[in-house]
């Protein structure tokens, strides 16, 4: 169907818009600019949109339920792999950037840096993910499929997690992330079958 | 007064001029290289070039650029990103400035910032920077020795501290409407660390008088401490017996100690402090090994014989 192609090449050039900012400041072109600490600004802004799209991926399921528009569903595995780009690259530029390819350091902060152990847990979750994310995989997996998937929330929690306690002093930002995910999630309970099954047998 | 009478204190004397001259064709050079690595104008609008001699205790390294040092700043007063300072502390007013001196001393009382400054010549010190953050600057600061002030106000013999507080007004101030510290902020060095000849107050940066959000008009500067140690926009310096206690202390007890000397083999609870990121290498330059008391160690090291530096960080 033409008509959702379109939606689907302009929602896709639309999420590419903060990695094409990020590559222009990186070269100082078009009048961006990464700061003083480029390297920090780099890995900072790439975490955080990772962050963005996976809160935007959890929020099509509610916002479908609540009466959004049924294209909805099929952006959503694009917002996931958008997630997992910004996050991949994210990682990268940590470990290019930041560690200079120094594995034993690089190993060091993962073990012994609680929120980079957090940060590191998510993406190896997050990559299977990314991975069976074909229509191919959705077949061969099967029941499964869905199963493997519910290892969204997981990661989401981790990533949040991740980027509190990060901060240094101020942690309100990483706290609206937080609570954003508490409403998704807590939708998700809310609305589960079990707790309206539940109030079904209270309620006769 | 008749017209054409000039009082004796408005003749320069002629060393005076001779140095101003001298001093004139050296900032004349300055501002050249300003226009070449593109100063923008709104930075340097108020900014009034001082005179100052050089310093045996300068590095010879490189110094970061003027838009590196006023743009890139950590100063809570003025918000929590790196770029707020630079945006928002133009509302800090800092003429007249008036800084109180308290406590253990013979000479307490209120002093004018023209009064603190008048008997010093000011030096150039080019000295490293190393924020508790993990990152680094080489920063041409101006100033002149805190052990030369803190003698005029003849600290008695119970003066085992000294205790810095930064100006607290929200309406300067707009970071102060958040608690994010508790304000005003306050650092504190001990009588040793404070009279070591390193140890400077700082008026100004590349020869000219201090951005607001470099800590106008009045800054400590302790190259061998972590940067939160240099505190800015002081209004009051007082003698103490005791340790006094300092925002960061407070605020996080288990991650800022009193000491904060740098050391890269005691990391940060969260972070690792071996390695610093210079700034100002661009992207793809490593980060660079940290060095014991940011390498000054030889002039201060022996203030510290016999004290844990792993407990007392």
């Amino acid at each position: 169907m033409p008509k959702t192609n379109t939606l689907k090449l302009v929602v896709l050039l639309t999420c590419l818009i903060p990695f094409v900012l990020l590559v222009l400041a990186t070269f100082e072109l078009a009048g961006q600019s990464l700061g003083a600490n480029p390297v920090e600004k780099l890995i900072h802004e790439l975490g955080i949109w990772g962050l963005r799209f996976l809160l935007i991926t959890l929020a099509i399921t509610p916002l479908r339920k609540l009466g959004g528009p049924i294209w909805l569903l099929k952006l959503r595995r694009m917002f996931g792999l958008f997630s997992f780009f910004y996050i991949l690259m994210h990682f990268l530029s940590y470990a290019i950037l930041d560690q200079s390819l120094n594995w034993p350091m690089i190993l060091e902060d993962i073990l012994k840096r609680p929120y980079i152990t957090l940060g590191m847990l998510a993406l190896i979750l997050l990559t299977p993910l990314a991975i069976t994310s074909t229509n191919g995989w959705m077949r061969r997996l099967g029941k499964n499929w869905k199963k493997l998937h519910r290892l969204i929330y997981p990661i989401a929690i981790l990533g949040v997690w991740h980027f509190f306690w990060q901060v240094k002093l101020d942690t309100t930002e990483a706290l609206v992330y937080a609570l954003i995910l508490m409403t998704l999630l807590g939708y998700r309970v809310l609305t589960s079958r079990r707790i309206a099954d539940y109030w079904r047998r209270r309620n006769h | 007064m008749k017209s054409n009478q000039i009082k004796p204190s408005e003749i320069t004397d002629e060393s005076v001029y001779l140095k101003r001259r001298e001093f004139l064709q050296l900032t004349g050079a300055a501002s050249l290289g300003a226009t070449l690595t593109g100063l923008p104008d709104r930075a340097t609008a108020e900014i009034k070039n001082l005179n100052t001699i050089a310093s045996k205790y300068s590095t010879s390294q490189t110094p970061n650029s003027w838009k590196d040092i006023t743009t890139y700043n950590n100063f809570y007063e003025f918000g929590l990103g790196k770029d707020d300072p630079e945006r928002y502390a133009s509302s800090l007013i800092t003429d007249p400035w008036k800084v109180t001196i308290s406590g253990e001393c013979d000479k307490p009382g209120d002093y004018l910032l023209e009064d603190i400054l008048a008997p010093h010549q000011l030096e150039d010190r080019i000295y490293r920077l190393r924020c508790v953050e993990a990152w680094s600057m080489v920063v041409p600061w101006v100033g002149f020795s805190l052990a030369d002030l803190l003698k005029r106000f003849k600290p008695n013999s119970k003066a085992k501290y000294v205790a810095f507080k930064t100006l607290h007004d929200p309406m300067q101030m707009p970071g102060q409407r958040r608690r994010v510290l508790r304000w005003p902020y306050r650092e504190g060095l001990t009588m040793s660390e404070a009279m070591h000849p390193l140890t400077i107050l700082a008026v100004g940066l590349y020869g000219k008088t201090l951005p607001n959000q470099n800590g106008a008009p009045l800054r400590l500067v302790v190259p061998w401490k972590y940067g939160f140690k240099s505190i800015k926009s002081i209004i009051e310096i007082s003698f103490s017996k005791k340790q006094p206690r300092t925002s960061w202390e407070m605020s996080a007890p288990r991650e800022y100690g009193f000491y904060a000397n740098v050391n890269p083999e005691v990391d940060h609870p969260r972070w690792s402090q071996a390695r610093e990121r210079a700034i100002g290498k661009g992207l793809f330059t490593a980060k660079q090994p940290t060095l014991m008391f940011n390498g000054y160690s030889d002039e201060v090291a022996s203030l510290y014989s016999g004290l844990d530096l792993r407990r007392n960080y």
